[in-house]
């Protein structure tokens, strides 16, 4: 009775804040906007891209500050802009493509650091570089709802040829559905979902938003619709996790929801059915106990 | 009338790498091509040639008719890899892969209509994987793995196969099925190139043989292509025999 007085409590006590409502939709909303493109990014092998991206805003979302326009304006300008000057050197220079990628993002980093420390103060570089979700205004609210949204309805419409794009782009290519197109059509969708996520956990922890519920679910599964909702449930699940302990433990809200879903991760890693290490070794030793000559 | 496939005068370098020295070739629809040469030789580079997928630095591809990117539009070319560009751990099923091949047939969105089921069903039939069509790809045998790419060019209904290799690491009773399979589509109608390393199974699959090293050295019936003297000039050694025993 006790116990699931203290249970009801601990989600009753911070749900009457009005901040933590805000900062559970702005979580939950930018979990599963990140989780569903996560499906995509692990199967293709683009954690550095994410990686890159996620960084390369930097600038964007200063400048954006400086002069007073929405953080969702300069973000996307300088998310799209690396992606495209990632691109242009990659197919013009001899340097391979994870090189590129990381002279890129880390010089925009850098520029973005420069900015920030001309800028006058109202911009905290901290809330910036880790999130500061419970401190969202309306306005971030709805410029995260509508390209959440954006993103996933393009998704939806697209899904079948992003998957045709991951599985095999020579066969795109040979049937006429050019997968240069859907590349870029990728490319933007993980820049869209980077400054969705942006508010909630902040530069530095994003690309874990977009690499590691989709990374669990494919530990878990071998379909790829059971991928997208294992992932989203992660996602959702990490979000209210997160966002709670934050606020009993008093600690980082993007860090501990980018540690939930970490735990998630771990948890399928070790006990998957088919693909945990835990299990895996007791079938092997069990294949090996029954195999005579051992 | 058009060749199904025809190549003049085509040279296609790697940076330094010279992998296609002035081609020529020429298939007439409904045949069925043995494409054979060492490792190396250019095979792969030759479909990806046809396909538009690596550049010319000269010369001249046309699909019955059509430049490449013409024929690709209109659906022509269906293409087989070679096993080892293919992610098996990637979480599609088998049915989902050969519904791959109709997407050239649908609108934007990619959503399978009646008649795209139909060929689903069919492809699934011919190439005897109805109850395998919910397995993950990679859970099946190395000879089912290639039927289910042969799969996905039916239900494509492509014109013109380009098939990598389609008979490595396929047993011998899987392979008796395959070269069957490929037969009856070249009775259809359908133009095949198939790249192979076993030469002894060439007479029984193809109408042709065209052996390459980097440039043609032979093209034509496989009892000529298979001389002795040309395959000494491909394969360097002296013997049919001797090439036999060297690519098998
Ligand atoms: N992307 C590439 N970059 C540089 N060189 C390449 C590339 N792809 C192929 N080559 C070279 O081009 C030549 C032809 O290669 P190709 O793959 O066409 O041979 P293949 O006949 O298909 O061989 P295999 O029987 O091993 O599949 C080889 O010398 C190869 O090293
Ligand atoms: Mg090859």
């Amino acid at each position: 009775m006790d116990m699931l007085t203290t249970a009801t409590e601990w989600f009753t006590i911070p749900w009457s804040f009005a901040f933590i409502q805000r900062a559970l939709l702005v979580s939950v909303v930018a979990g599963v906007v990140c989780a569903v493109l996560s499906c995509w990014m692990t199967l293709i092998g683009w954690s550095l891209m994410g990686d890159a991206v996620s960084h390369a805003v930097l600038p964007g979302v200063v400048l954006s500050y400086m002069f007073g326009l929405p953080f969702a304006a300069g973000a996307l300008a300088f998310g799209a802009g690396s992606v495209a000057l990632i691109g242009v050197v990659n197919r013009t220079s001899r340097v391979k493509e994870d090189a590129v990628i990381g002279v890129v993002f880390t010089a925009m980093f850098a520029l973005g650091l420069v900015l920030i420390s001309r800028v006058p103060s109202q911009t905290d570089l901290g809330h910036i570089l880790f999130g500061n979700v419970l401190g969202v205004s309306d306005t971030d609210i709805w410029q995260i709802l509508l390209l959440g949204a954006a993103v996933l309805i393009v998704i939806w419409y697209k899904h079948r040829d992003l998957t045709l794009y991951a599985f095999d782009p020579v066969h795109a290519h040979a049937m006429g559905i050019n997968p240069r197109l859907l590349e870029t059509l990728l490319l933007g969708l993980l820049s869209v979902t980077v400054v969705v996520a942006l508010q909630a956990v902040g530069i530095v922890l994003v690309v874990a938003m977009v690499i590691i519920p989709g990374a669990t679910a494919y530990l878990l599964t071998d379909r790829f619709e059971h991928m997208l909702l294992i992932s989203s449930a992660v996602a959702v699940a990490a979000a209210v996790t997160g966002v709670f302990t934050s606020f009993h433990l008093n600690v980082s809200t993007g860090g501990a929801i980018v540690l939930a879903q970490a735990t998630a991760f771990a948890l399928a890693y070790l006990f998957s059915p088919r693909q945990g290490v835990l299990f895996k070794g007791r079938i092997a030793r069990r294949r090996r106990a029954r195999t005579p000559g051992h | 009338m058009n060749a199904a496939i025809e190549v003049t005068d085509t040279t296609v370098r790697y940076g330094d790498v010279l992998a296609l020295d002035n081609v020529n070739l020429s298939l007439p629809p409904g045949r069925v091509c043995g494409l054979l040469g060492t490792n190396g030789s250019g095979k792969s580079t030759l479909f990806k040639t046809v396909l538009g997928l690596v550049p010319a630095d000269h010369g001249r591809i046309r699909i019955l008719g059509h430049t490449n990117t013409q024929a690709r539009r209109k659906g022509l070319l269906g293409y087989v890899p070679q096993s080892e560009q293919v992610d098996w751990a990637f979480p599609v099923r088998v049915r989902d892969v050969v519904m791959m091949g109709r997407y050239g047939h649908m609108s934007a969105r990619r959503r399978p209509r009646p008649a795209d089921h139909q060929a689903l069903t069919h492809a699934l039939e011919r190439t005897h994987l109805s109850d395998l069509a919910d397995r993950q790809i990679g859970a099946l045998s190395g000879g089912q793995r290639k039927r289910a790419f042969i799969a996905r060019a039916i239900a494509q209904n492509a014109q013109v196969l380009l098939l990598d290799e389609p008979f490595a690491g396929v047993d011998k009773r899987s392979e008796e099925h395959i070269v069957e399979l490929l037969r009856q589509l070249g009775a259809e109608g359908h133009t095949l190139l198939v790249s192979t390393h076993d030469l002894a199974q060439v007479p029984d699959l193809c109408d042709q043989a065209l052996l390459l090293q980097r440039r043609v050295i032979a093209h034509g019936h496989p009892a000529h292509v298979l001389h002795p003297d040309n395959l000494m000039q491909a394969f360097g050694t002296h013997t049919d025999q001797e090439a036999r025993a060297w690519t098998c």
